[in-house]
């Protein structure tokens, strides 16, 4: 009974009390979640552009944020890191579509999926062969201290994610919907083989989809890597993206920033106002069982089509 | 030369139905089990049970679970490593159920060895059921992260909650002795590795004929075609829903007692940590390098990802290289990630595929026509 | 253990010819169908009668493949009943339907690539194995049993198929004649009383063409399975059916014999284009 009570009636009279500190842990979860949208976004755009499910992008998120820390430490001030990190994102996209996905085109996704859990692998262990494995910290000025605003305080660092991951997507957008390339990588992900016949060169477009993740998940990667640190946990924050994206649905962009906002929101307030009736750590899976609640009653998440089955 | 067929022929259907229609094949199995049985626990010494054989086997009956449910019936998942936690702790509080205490009798009765590993099993299955409910409604990807979901949750639960380890401080327990036979202790510190190695044998041998059998029954058609085809086979009359949790529930039993056996015959003590999510990669990496699919493609995964690691920490100072070992385990992951690659593009069908072909190569030989 | 009769309703060692046509067996009565704003059948009625060959012909989209598709289960019309054996079919499930003695194949081949030739045929009769898991696992006494009687059965259909060379073959690697013949002998399997088939000579050559009319004719007099089939070759639907429904943008035009249907000027002016 007690549980029950811990459960359903303790949280609720909790927030009944103090709805200006609900307010303020609901906000901070969304802006959390911001960041768990970042990197989900780097699924999505590659999902939606090669049908590939890339594992490895929690991976591409910690070597990026390694090597932009790494040249940071080696002296090098923010605004040169960034370029040097983006080439060796580039350098790194041409590898993946050189060597994994070119020879396994046409393969099942099954084998592609897997292919990309190799890639993850052989990515931390490149990153940390490179740069070690001590935990580096990254400084990049922006201000951690809380910020009042009226009633409720939320923290500068948060609101600093959320407008750099607002114009990333904005960016995206703009890419995609005003450019020649975009224009390509919106054919590429209707339909592999038409795009192929009106000689868009998918290979370019593939490298090119890789480096634009690889440059979002560097974003992401310095995001949390400011937050938290660089070190090898970062690539497990990436798995958080996951629940993110079977919510918003693998190839809707919009999806994947409201999933996160959901996501994000979700387990804060879960964290904070829930914690005590079940236990500590929930955020290990809330996450995934608040995605799988959803699922059941909309398989095709928040922004996918009505499935239609044909025989 | 010597592995041709021609001349055997069949005059039943139930000749033509078995599990190994060439003779020479045939032969091949009993001389393996035979080697398995009696040659191997005379020649390999301790380190090679304990370190190589055990886990091997142990590895071997979860890749068989998985290959259940993703290679035969098509539903991907990632949460076996959750699922072998629900069977490590289920034979932990099973075997530590004192039954003597909870029917009032004098003296402490536990439940036999073979009961905890099958309980383990039947336990899991009910898990895998309940956490297979949403294949229902969701497909592939979504589907393999709403497994996930009983990946975290289920260890996380162990974790929390004390009941499951009986309330123990240290949170490390220990599986408890225990006798297979009179006299023949099979758990515990002073169990023996031949005698867990056999036991281990028996209960590998035991599932992977089951495996193959249901594979050339109704239920083994029925989830191959819900793998090839979902909608066709709805339309033949049949039943989804029973089907994909009958996978759900087999899998789910094979990776329990993979589980329980990890705790016990291998590790010797029980903990969430080693069923992380890595485990449920490395099960996968097991039925795709080995073969989805196939009874034999699991043993070959399940040799290959546990050999790898053991050659790749050895390899460097056999050949007298001396590289500090935070680098040998970055090393170490480098090089798996390649591997997987490589047999990826070489055979996304795995090894069981070469394997194959191999065959039907030596069938010709030596002459090419 | 001897194998099952071929079919429920007669010995398969003397074909008996064509059976007399008999009464109403499935009944389809102002069928409506909508996909959001897709109207793909309108106020469609019309009935089969048992041991018929039934064809449903129309240009393409004329709503024929969603009409088998509401007959087996698979789509759910959003007004209209069915009937079947004079009881009215609630929303049911295709497996249910399966159940119940409807096959049925498809347009676009729907077999199971990863299994033999076989198998496939063998999946047919998986609504009728009974074993349970624990006898499949040990494959021994009910299981094997079970098992060899359906092969029996299973291999009767291939020698009626004649695709006896190719039973072991993965069915992903045959030509596209056999994988048809193949996924007609898992519809019989299955021993229903109505088979449903969608445009089961698509892409064939003239002989391909003519071995599948043998096949229909020939499961149609031996085992009186009803038809219900989708053909857009106008010789063969003339040649081989009992009665042909026309359909066209989702509303019935005619409903009769061929000969009828031929000299209906609806029909001619439709789609026949005065043939």
């Amino acid at each position: 009974m007690d549980f029950l009570y811990n459960i359903l009636v303790a949280p609720f009279a909790m927030i009944g009390a103090a709805p200006s500190f609900f307010v303020e842990v609901l906000i901070g979860g969304l802006l959390s979640g911001v960041m768990y949208s970042l990197v989900a976004l780097g699924f999505v755009l590659i999902f939606k552009a090669s049908g590939v499910f890339n594992f490895a992008q929690g991976a591409m998120v910690l070597f990026a944020a390694l090597f932009f820390a790494g040249f940071m430490d080696k002296g090098i001030p923010w605004y040169g890191a960034l370029p040097l990190t983006v080439l060796v994102m580039l350098v790194l996209a041409m590898g993946i579509e050189r060597v994994v996905l070119r020879p396994l085109v046409n393969q099942p996704h099954i084998i592609l999926f897997m292919a990309t859990i190799g890639v993850s692998y052989f990515l931390d262990g490149l990153g940390q062969t490179i740069w070690g494995s001590e935990m580096r910290v990254l400084n990049i000025g922006i201000p951690q201290n809380p910020i009042n605003m009226g009633p409720i305080q939320v923290n500068a660092f948060d609101i600093v994610a959320a407008v750099v991951a607002g114009s990333l997507v904005a960016a995206l957008a703009l890419f995609f919907q005003y450019t020649r390339i975009g224009r390509a990588l919106r054919a590429v992900a209707d339909d592999h083989q038409a795009a192929l016949s009106v000689g868009i060169p998918l290979k370019t477009i593939w490298a090119i989809v890789w480096t634009v993740a690889g440059v979002v998940g560097l974003v992401a990667g310095v995001m949390w890597g400011a937050k938290l640190g660089v070190q090898f946990s970062l690539a497990m924050v990436a798995l958080k993206a996951l629940p993110v994206l079977i919510l918003g649905g693998f190839t809707s962009i919009p999806g994947a920033i409201v999933g996160g906002l959901i996501i994000g929101a979700g387990e804060k307030v879960a964290e904070v106002f829930w914690a005590d009736a079940i236990g500590g750590g929930i955020e290990d899976w809330f996450a995934y069982m608040l995605a799988l609640a959803f699922l059941l009653f909309r398989p095709q998440g928040l922004f996918g089509d009505k499935i239609i089955e044909r025989v | 030369m010597f592995y041709r067929e021609a001349g055997q022929f069949k005059a039943s259907y139930a000749a033509d139905q078995q599990i190994f229609p060439i003779r020479q094949d045939r032969i091949a199995y009993y001389t393996l089990l035979a080697v398995a049985f009696a040659a191997v626990p005379m020649v390999a010494n301790e380190y090679w049970m304990a370190t190589i054989l055990i886990p091997f086997l142990v590895m071997s009956i979860a890749s068989l679970g998985l290959n259940i449910l993703t290679g035969y019936a098509g539903q991907l998942s990632l949460g076996t490593g959750g699922f072998m936690a629900t069977g490590a702790f289920a034979a932990y509080k099973l075997s530590t159920w004192d039954i003597g205490a909870t029917f009032g009798l004098a003296e402490p009765m536990h439940l036999h060895m073979v009961f905890v590993f099958l309980g383990a099993g039947v336990i899991t299955a009910a898990v895998g059921v309940l956490f297979g409910m949403p294949s229902l409604r969701i497909k592939g990807f979504y589907l393999a992260v709403a497994t996930l979901a009983a990946q975290f949750f289920l260890l996380w639960l162990f974790n929390k909650v004390p009941w499951f380890t009986n309330y123990s401080t240290s949170g490390v327990i220990s599986a408890p002795p225990r006798e297979l036979f009179p006299g023949v202790v099979i758990t515990g510190p002073m169990a023996h590795p031949v005698t867990k190695y056999l036991f281990l044998l028996s209960l590998v041998v035991l599932l992977a004929l089951g495996a193959k059998n249901i594979m050339r029954c109704h239920l083994g058609r029925a989830w191959m075609a819900i793998r090839d085809m979902d909608i066709a086979a709805e339309i033949i009359g049949i039943r989804p829903m029973r089907t994909k949790l009958a996978a759900f529930a087999l899998s789910s039993f094979y990776c329990g007692i993979a589980g329980a056996a990890w705790a016990f015959l291998y590790t010797g003590s029980v903990e969430p940590l080693a069923f992380s999510i890595e485990v449920s990669f490395k099960v996968l990496f097991m039925i795709i390098i080995g073969g989805l699919g196939s009874i034999m493609g699991s043993f070959l995964g399940a040799a290959f990802i546990t050999l790898l690691p053991v050659l790749l920490t050895n390899g460097p100072r056999l050949l007298g290289l001396n590289i500090p070992v935070d680098i040998i385990s970055h090393l170490e992951f480098m090089i798996f990630g390649a591997l997987i690659i490589f047999f990826l593009i070489v055979e996304p069908h795995g090894l069981a595929r070469l394997w194959q072909i191999a065959k039907e190569k030596l069938r010709l030989w030596p002459f090419p026509y | 253990m001897s194998a099952p009769p071929l079919s429920s309703t007669a010995s398969a060692a003397a074909p008996s010819g064509k059976r007399p046509i008999g009464d109403v067996i499935l009944s389809v009565q102002n069928i409506s169908l909508r996909f959001g704003g897709v109207r793909a059948l309108t106020n469609i009625s019309f009935d089969v009668r048992q041991h018929e060959v039934l064809a449903i012909i129309g240009p393409n989209g004329a709503g024929k493949s969603s009409m088998l598709n509401v007959i087996n289960g698979f789509y759910h019309p959003q007004e209209g009943k069915v009937f079947h054996k004079g009881k009215e079919r609630l929303k049911m499930k295709p497996h249910d339907a399966a159940r119940a003695g409807i096959a049925r194949t498809f347009q676009n081949i729907a077999l199971f690539k990863g299994m033999s030739a076989l198998d496939n045929i063998m999946t047919g009769r998986n609504t009728m194995m009974k074993s349970s898991l624990l006898d499949q696992m040990l494959y021994w006494g009910r299981a094997q049993k079970e098992e060899i009687a359906h092969r029996e059965f299973c291999e009767r259909i291939i020698d009626f198929l004649e695709i006896e060379a190719i039973r072991k073959t993965p069915v992903g690697r045959l030509p596209y004649g056999l994988q048809k013949r193949v996924e007609l002998g898992r519809a019989l399997a299955a021993q229903p009383e109505i088979l449903l088939l969608d445009e089961p000579m698509a892409g064939m050559n003239v002989e391909e063409k003519e071995d599948m009319c043998r096949f229909i004719l020939d499961v149609n007099d031996e085992f009186g399975t009803t038809m219900v089939l989708i053909e857009h070759d106008m010789g063969v639907v003339m040649d081989i059916s009992d009665r042909v429904v026309v359909l066209d943008y989702g509303r019935k035009l005619a409903d009769g014999t061929p000969h009828e249907v031929r000299s209906n000027p609806d029909v001619i002016a439709a789609y026949l284009g005065g043939h």
